[in-house]
């Protein structure tokens, strides 16, 4: 990281100088010797502004948290705590409480999407794929439409249409406990359902005709050709969609926020790492914000999503063979 | 799940002629599914423009009818515009949007440009640092971030959201658009360079060849930008700064009992990106499976 950012110094300085130089080089004879033996500030000048930019906002922001989660202001300034941060979010009572409930529902929360998106998305897919439909562009634009809205406008739509107010649902599904997160996640599913649903299809109209064909050939139902010939080829996908939803909803935080507010009511029932997250660092009601301690929560959450990334490495993708088409 | 198989059915026995009405189900009936779901994923959102247009007791008595010239209203917008500057919030969310998605699309270009056409120390090494932003979301850097963004002085300013967002975006931008740099034929850069084309000429010549990997990033950045609430507002929460997004979710905050004001809002916000969605889905979907659907 600290090489890149010093050789990222000469770049802009230099850069005007050596076009003419690089100009000069006769065009005949080994070009690409002689260039490879003079310094190469073209390759500087390529890479050092995205590299920089992506260290300066990405990578130093990410490892300063994990820095700053190891400290505790004392005395007005930071000192260094070791690990006693996590040891105070894991069993300081109410704290604890509060992650692990934070956990469950982001959990459930994902199990949601797990469940409602891949047969919903698979059957659109399916559809999709059928070769004599006619309209397929228009569909698809149609079908991927909310997945371009914002979060914010999802929550409000859906707040407007299941409030009792408009009198569509009785049931206030937002304010009670039971069902607040659930139509939550069935909310978020609804807006962004287009992705797996392109996904596979992408798979399935990439499945050469041979393949089916000779299953037809060989006496297979369309069903059995579905489930034994297409489904075995949609499997990696059907992993690949799964890990990027775990990763997007483990740091969900737009419709919780827009339409249950930091508190995620009721009674935390909605609660998810990300609003946990962002109460823990800026404070809610008479409870302070600390950045260190939202630090550790940062850091919690990055531990969840490891988990579940290595989780697929090793428990599905190792599992689950892919094939070239 | 059965509707899945009806459709290949109906067209892998198409040929035998025995049971045409089965061949008809099977043409028929995908598209009484799509359709469904097609009410299911738009008719939230027609409802929502549609009921913007209404006056508040026609949204109440019949919300599922078109506005009529005795139902029409425009009372939402005007207090849209009266109490709230929605005009600014507009500007700043396309400032940022189009301030970022150019610097993505340029910086990630040269970089991609670069790993793809060179070979040097330590380049597996430098995409496998770049590539690794693709999969950790930025937001768990926000301690980091609002920390370093007061040091530069950069809270409550755009330059602050656009850094973050390039940062944010350029991860995928580089690993996307090497894979399309490498497949721009190598004859093409030779030619140029025995012609004397330094190699800041070769990269000009060659980003033209990569237009549909710059038009699939630029849609994919573009979107999770314009619809950000997270980075707004914790980085620029002040009025003239704020995006359309943050605007939104605070004017509906406020205004959560007016139902025309609330409509004619999330109708105004949702119009830009359903538009531009609209005219350029093949690329954004193209783009999401890498080229695998035309």
């Amino acid at each position: 990281m600290s090489r890149l950012r010093t050789t990222s110094q000469p770049a802009g300085t230099s850069a005007g100088t050596t076009t003419a130089s690089t100009e000069a080089v006769p065009p005949a004879g080994p070009v690409a010797r002689s260039r490879r033996r003079r310094f190469p500030t073209h390759l500087v000048v390529f890479i050092a502004p995205a590299a920089a930019i992506y260290t300066v906002f990405m990578v130093y922001p990410l490892l300063d948290s994990l820095r700053l989660s190891m400290f505790a202001p004392r005395d007005g300034v930071q000192v260094f705590v070791g690990l006693d941060n996590f040891v105070h979010l894991l069993t300081d009572d109410l704290l604890s409480d509060a992650f692990w409930n934070a956990v469950w529902n982001n959990l459930v929360f994902f199990a949601v999407h797990f469940l409602v998106q891949n047969p919903i998305g698979l059957l659109l897919a399916a559809l999709l794929a059928t070769p004599t439909l006619s309209g397929r562009g228009t569909y698809r634009t149609l079908l991927f439409l909310p997945t371009t809205l914002s979060v914010v406008i999802v929550g409000f739509i859906w707040q407007l249409i299941i409030s009792p107010v408009w009198g569509f649902v009785d049931t206030p599904l937002l304010g009670q406990s039971s069902t607040a997160l659930v139509t939550l996640a069935l909310m978020s599913v609804w807006q962004y359902i287009g992705i797996p649903m392109i996904l596979f299809y992408a798979v399935l109209i990439s499945i050469p005709d041979e393949l089916t064909e000779a299953a037809t050939v060989d006496g297979a139902s369309a069903w059995t050709t579905f489930w034994r010939v297409k489904f075995p080829l949609l499997l990696p996908t059907v992993g690949i969609v799964s890990v990027v939803t775990y990763v997007a909803n483990m740091n969900a935080f737009d419709l919780i926020y827009t339409v249950k507010g930091a508190l995620a009511g009721p009674d935390f029932a909605s609660d998810i790492m990300g609003t946990f997250f962002f109460r823990t660092f800026f404070g809610f009601q008479l409870q302070q914000g600390s950045s260190t301690m939202g630090a550790t929560v940062a850091t919690m959450m990055f531990l969840l999503i490891l988990a579940g990334v290595l989780l697929y490495f090793y428990g599905w993708q190792r599992r689950v063979e892919s094939y070239e088409l | 799940m059965s509707a899945v198989n009806t459709p290949v059915r109906g067209v892998t026995r198409a040929p035998a002629a025995g049971r045409p009405w089965r061949a008809r189900a099977g043409a028929v009936v995908p598209h009484v599914i799509l359709l469904a779901y097609v009410v299911v994923a738009c008719g939230p959102i027609a409802l929502i423009v549609m009921n913007s247009l209404k006056s508040r007791e026609a949204i109440f008595e019949g919300p599922f009818v078109f506005p009529t010239p005795d139902t029409f209203d425009l009372a939402g917008f005007e207090t849209v515009f009266t109490r709230a500057r929605f005009e600014l919030y507009f500007l700043n969310s396309f400032i940022v949007t189009v301030g970022t998605v150019f610097l993505v699309l340029l910086l990630g270009s040269m970089a991609a440009f670069a790993l793809a056409e060179y070979r040097f120390a330590g380049i597996t090494l430098l995409s496998m640092y770049l590539a690794v932003g693709i999969m950790i979301p930025i937001r768990l850097g926000t301690v980091g971030i609002l920390d370093l963004m007061v040091r530069l002085g950069l809270v409550n300013s755009l330059a602050g959201l656009v850094l973050v967002y390039t940062a944010m975006g350029l991860p995928l931008a580089v690993f996307v658009l090497t894979a399309f740099f490498k497949q721009v034929p190598g004859d093409l850069k030779d030619a140029a360079r025995i012609d004397g084309a330094s190699e800041y000429r070769v990269y000009a010549l060659a980003v033209p060849l990569v237009r549909p990997g710059l038009a699939a990033i630029g849609v994919y950045t573009m979107l999770p930008i314009w619809n950000d609430l997270w980075f707004p507002l914790i980085l620029t929460p002040s009025e003239n700064v704020r995006t359309v997004t943050l605007g939104t979710q605070l004017f509906l905050g406020q205004f959560i009992t007016d139902w025309n004001a609330v409509l004619a809002v999330l109708t105004l916000a949702a119009l830009p990106m359903l538009a531009l969605f609209i005219i350029f889905s093949r690329q954004f979907v193209r783009g999401l499976t890498s080229g695998a659907v035309k």
